[in-house]
């Protein structure tokens, strides 16, 4: 079963068409990566779906609900969560107040409650605990190295616990032992029920990590299907080698 | 590098009494202090003392926590202003005690006005939002100014007041009307910095898109930090009103008293508790000063711009966040050694 389905998705940037007519699933508890040349439209694609930029025509369904026209805030409300490209945090918030910033489906009650607010702190806490920054929870966010960062950012995103989770290039400027990492904590979420869709140019990342791979070319999905398959497409080929 | 949600670190035990035994000091001086100096000149300057320490403080909910720097909240002290006199001219209100009771109402005047500039003005941001305000606080100054049938115009409103009160005793139920509004804007700034909201709004002044992208109801919580430090701004400027007893649009909706409440949180440390404090107890008393021995020259302004200057250049971040850094860092090199 699809929880995220695009359909004829189409943006315009002047006389550029970034997304054209592009139409993809995401599989219920799958990791899907979303791979393509560079310029090819993937982190428009993102924008499109965490409701950050407006479409100009085509579908967007969460659990097969309409949500493009959404806002990012309610996008989010309704269970997708997203990461960005270069590690985004708050600085001048500490790790854990980071952690305490997500807010879903909250209310006036939510937003003014104590009680949640204790809980909160405690689940902040584990997910520090789970993605091993624990030890960084008093550290302002810009003091954190850029790994701490990217950890950091993963750990939050999961705070209102989304069932869909967009990374857009989680291996980006990382060393191998924490992508090891990175991939580690994905695959533990995955199998508590989160669902992936991962934007990444580290090519082996994805074919180790993804059960399901899209490939994006000038805006259009061209190929999907499992990684293997997908890697000796001809047409991936001639998109990524321009034959 | 320590925020607010840290767990206990070893140099924080043993603050807390300490904190609440100068907390009370203060509580108590603040208190007593038109007893100890009566004389209408001190408590004159202890009135716009504490009325700067809560413009500061309410301002310092929008400018401070959100990060978006308001130099137009005159238009909400002014509104206020002239909502409190018009209500005591047109309502017949006996001068005494009385008029204090529709101060919230004054409040909650500027409070909707906040609403509908706060509706267009937060679709902006940066500089564009700062002229925005500036823009709408000169477009109330213009309003009181025009329409005369209201609000007198430029000729100004007459406020009445009470006979009752002279000599040593007239300013100090002034005194502590300002007194419970800055007290009230303290704990409504205390409360949301401990708060989800308030948190979000830090969020919002770090990285405004990241906040959306993790679910903050960005714009609406903009506006409700808009309309709470607006309500505040607007109570004060309605207890200024009746004090002064006769207000006049460009001394009420007034630049440099907008300008003034930005300085102070600056000064002080902007989105800290005690920071506006600080900021209006070390300016307000030598703006008073300058004003008195160089007022007809108005060459005091070049006294604040001077302060601006020295702000931005020595203490960007404000004396309290400056001040906790170097307690710090002095710590830290007493544990190496």
């Amino acid at each position: 079963m699809s929880l995220l389905e695009i359909s004829a998705l189409t943006k315009r940037f002047g006389g550029v068409i970034a997304v054209d007519g592009c139409s993809l699933s995401v599989a219920d508890r799958s990791i899907t990566g979303l791979i393509g040349p560079n310029g090819s439209g993937k982190t428009t694609v993102f924008n499109l779906v965490t409701g950050f930029i407006p479409r100009d025509s085509g579908e967007v369904r969460f659990k097969s609900r309409p949500i493009a026209g959404l806002g990012p805030d309610r996008i989010y409300g309704l269970g997708i969560g997203r990461t960005f490209q270069l590690a985004r945090i708050f600085p001048r918030l500490t790790a854990l107040e980071n952690m305490l910033v997500p807010v879903r489906r909250a209310g006036l009650r939510a937003v003014l409650s104590h009680g949640q607010w204790r809980h909160e702190r405690e689940r902040a806490m584990e997910m520090l605990d789970f993605v091993e920054i624990a030890h960084v929870a008093g550290t302002l966010g810009g003091a954190l190295s850029y790994g701490q960062r990217k950890l950091l950012e993963l750990a939050a995103v999961m705070m209102a616990a989304p069932e869909l989770v967009l990374l857009d290039e989680p291996a980006g400027g990382v060393n191998p032992a924490l992508l090891e990492r990175i991939s580690e904590h994905i695959r533990k979420l995955n199998r508590q029920g989160v669902t992936f869709l991962l934007v990444e140019h580290n090519m082996s990342f994805v074919m180790n990590l993804c059960d399901e791979v899209v490939v994006l070319h000038q805006g259009k999905a061209i190929a999907s299907g499992k990684p293997k398959a997908v890697r000796e497409n001809p047409a991936v080929l001639d998109a990524y080698l321009g034959t | 590098m320590r925020g607010n949600f840290l767990p206990r670190v070893r140099w924080r035990v043993g603050r807390g009494p300490l904190k609440l035994v100068g907390l009370l000091g203060l509580a108590i001086a603040a208190l007593l202090l038109p007893f100890v100096a009566p004389d209408p000149a001190t408590t004159n300057i202890a009135v716009f003392t504490v009325m700067y320490i809560g413009l500061a403080t309410a301002w310092n909910i929008m400018g401070g926590y959100t990060g978006y720097i308001s130099l137009g909240h005159a238009a909400f002290f002014g509104f206020g202003a002239y909502g409190l006199g018009l209500m005591l001219v047109h309502l017949n209100i006996t001068p005494g005690y009385a008029p204090f009771v529709l101060v919230p109402v004054a409040g909650l005047l500027s409070a909707l006005l906040a609403v509908g500039i706060g509706w267009i003005a937060l679709r902006t941001r940066a500089a564009t939002f700062v002229i925005v305000t500036i823009a709408f606080m000169f477009m109330m100054q213009l309003l009181a100014e025009n329409l005369v049938k209201v609000t007198g115009g430029g000729g100004g409103l007459g406020l009445p007041y009470s006979h009752d009160w002279g000599g040593d005793f007239f300013n100090t139920p002034y005194y502590y009307a300002m007194l419970l509004l800055a007290v009230l804007g303290l704990f409504v700034s205390w409360w949301i910095r401990r708060s989800k909201f308030g948190l979000g709004l830090l969020a919002i002044r770090d990285d405004e898109d990241k906040a959306l992208a993790v679910g903050v109801p960005t714009r609406a919580f903009k506006l409700t930090a808009f309309v709470i430090s607006a309500a505040l701004v607007g109570m004060i400027g309605g207890v200024y009103a009746y004090y002064v007893t006769y207000i006049y649009p460009q001394f009420v909706f007034d630049p440099l008293i907008g300008i003034s409440m930005v300085l102070m949180a600056f000064l002080g440390g902007l989105g800290t508790l005690s920071g506006p404090v600080i900021g209006a107890v070390l300016l307000e008393p030598a703006q008073l000063e300058f004003a008195y021995r160089l007022g007809a020259s108005r060459l005091y302004l070049v006294f604040y711009s001077a302060v601006f200057l020295l702000v931005i250049l020595l203490l960007p971040r404000g004396i309290v966040p400056s001040a906790a850094e170097l307690l710090n860092r002095r710590r830290a090199r007493t544990v190496v050694s």
